[in-house]
């Protein structure tokens, strides 16, 4: 339809609005004018940077190549044994916070409480100067270091973690319906019976995608245990890589180790998104 | 004490805070007697229902089960529930596991059966039901009839000596209730002690020993079922079942 066809045919019904375009001419105006910015804006980031120059400082070949194996074989082992370490310890704690933060009785419910705020509250990188330095020197004893791990920094990054998981799991508890714990308590299940073998289950499905980006953020958060002072063998990968560009010059090894995060989190929230998608099945 | 009745209620009291939904219920229900509580909503029916195996705290009053005295602080409540099964009107099947699991869960970790004698015996609770050849599924893929059904079994699967009913057939769609009413009025012809909390009048004849109307948190009438829904001797039954029957 023509533009002049519309307009006699608004001779019947006369259109309100003044506007002389269709709403469908309309939207191929702002969509012209969309992919023109947009290949603007790619030109420009095509042409104006020195390619060669960056491709010299942080794509180098032989700097990428030196990282290896040592990248993989400590940096990205260590990143992965403290993640699984205190995310092992993060949910404990938070399990059990949880489950005090639900109690009929009231200390429990306090104590679990303040524990949430002060340890939500704090920067984590504070959280684990207190226990890792602060607390030693206090007390005039060390951590042990355990499988070449500081565990004073575990510690810490499983209180940080567990302050923020113990609110995810308190909700995923209280999203499972009233009804599953009577019927279970019905059946002549005790209270903490029915928690274990029926609310806790379904409550860990629901908060499946939230735990995930718990994983992720203290997978993220390892770095900062390299403020505690760190060995050859116990560097995790960001400080393998700041120290991989100050004996290079050269900002490839944060490339690299840039890459092997994301080699370990796209593969981990897939798994996961897989896991949920099969859950879904049985609910 | 009444030791021959299954189930005794004495002066029970209920309130929500400043709500009192129970003001002093006494019933009695004999071994092998099907009772059915009818009532508005609101008048403290399911409250009741839910007090005979403390799901709800009373606030005063005593529940004797075979002549033991449930509301005792002493009283070991979990053992006392493995002998009263109880459905409920939103079936609260167990979602994160298949059929099977949701009718032998309780009997393994309560009762301390075996895998295989739980297994066995809740295959023959679904048998009953009608619904042995789905006891691999999961509760999500059943019609709200079947769920409620599987929640029967899962209730018969403990072996109690009686049964509460909580308004099992007030969520489902019309065409479902049927078969939902029909395992019940089975039961009841076995000789299972039953409270049944309902609004199927209908049932309530057809199966009741005895028909109790509350209103206002007491018992307002009882009787058998063809005085009490045919001849109401109260006023206040009469424009019930009015209400009720009107439509």
């Amino acid at each position: 339809m023509t533009s002049a066809e519309q307009a006699g045919g608004s001779a019947v019904l006369q259109p309100r609005t003044g506007r002389r375009r269709s709403p469908r001419q309309r939207a191929q105006r702002v969509r012209v004018v969309s992919y023109a910015l947009g290949a603007a804006v790619l030109a420009a980031l095509v042409l104006v940077p020195d390619w060669p120059r960056i491709q010299r400082n942080f794509l180098d070949g032989g700097v990428f190549a030196d990282q290896f194996p040592k990248i993989v074989t400590i940096a990205a082992r260590n990143t992965v044994v403290y993640t699984v370490l205190s995310f092992t310890g993060g949910l404990v704690l938070g399990l059990t916070m949880a489950l005090l933060r639900l109690s009929t009785i009231r200390p429990y419910r306090w104590f679990a409480a303040v524990y949430i705020e002060i340890f939500r509250g704090l920067p984590a990188l504070l959280t684990i100067s207190l226990i890792g330095f602060a607390i030693p020197i206090a007390l005039g004893v060390g951590f042990p270091v355990v499988l070449g791990v500081e565990t004073g920094g575990i510690i810490a990054l499983s209180l940080v973690a567990g302050a923020y998981m113990a609110e995810t799991i308190r909700a995923g508890i209280e999203a499972v319906p009233r009804g599953q714990m009577e019927a279970a308590r019905s059946l002549g299940m005790p209270y903490g019976q029915a928690m274990r073998s029926i609310v806790i289950p379904q409550a860990f499905r629901i908060i499946i995608p939230p735990l995930t980006n718990e994983l992720v953020l203290l997978l993220k958060d390892t770095a900062l245990l390299s403020i505690l002072g760190v060995t050859v063998t116990s560097k995790e990968l960001t400080k393998f890589a700041r120290d991989g560009v100050n004996q290079n010059f050269n900002g490839t090894p944060i490339v690299a180790a840039g890459l092997l995060y994301l080699a370990i989190t796209i593969p981990l929230t897939r798994l996961v998104a897989q896991l949920e998608k099969r859950n879904r099945r049985s609910r | 004490m009444n030791v021959a009745s299954a189930i005794d209620i004495i002066g029970l009291h209920k309130s929500f805070g400043p709500v009192q939904v129970l003001r002093g219920i006494d019933l009695s229900i004999a071994p092998a007697h099907v009772v059915c509580v009818i009532g508005a909503s609101g008048s403290g029916k399911s409250t009741l229902l839910r007090c005979v195996n403390r799901l709800e705290e009373p606030t005063s009053g005593r529940i004797l089960i075979d002549g033991l005295e449930i509301t005792d602080p002493d009283c070991d409540v979990d053992g006392v529930r493995t002998r009263i099964g109880m459905v409920f009107q939103q079936f609260n099947l167990f979602g994160h596991l298949n059929v099977l699991r949701n009718v032998t869960i309780a009997q393994e970790k309560v009762l301390g059966r075996s895998r295989d004698e739980a297994v066995e015996a809740g295959m023959r609770v679904l048998e009953r039901v009608g619904l042995a050849g789905r006891a691999d599924e999961y509760p999500s893929r059943l019609s709200g009839g079947q769920q409620q059904r599987v929640a029967i079994a899962r209730a018969l699967a403990m072996d109690p000596d009686m049964m509460l009913f909580d308004e099992v057939t007030s969520a489902l769609d019309p065409e479902l209730v049927g078969e939902v009413l029909e395992v019940m009025r089975g039961l009841a012809e076995e000789g299972m002690t039953m409270m049944v909390v309902t609004h199927e009048m209908g049932f309530a004849r057809r199966v009741a020993d005895r028909v109790v109307f509350m209103d206002e948190g007491v018992v307002c009438e009882q009787g058998g079922p063809d005085q009490v829904l045919g001849d109401p001797a109260e006023e206040r039954t009469r424009r019930f079942l009015q209400r009720v029957l009107e439509h």
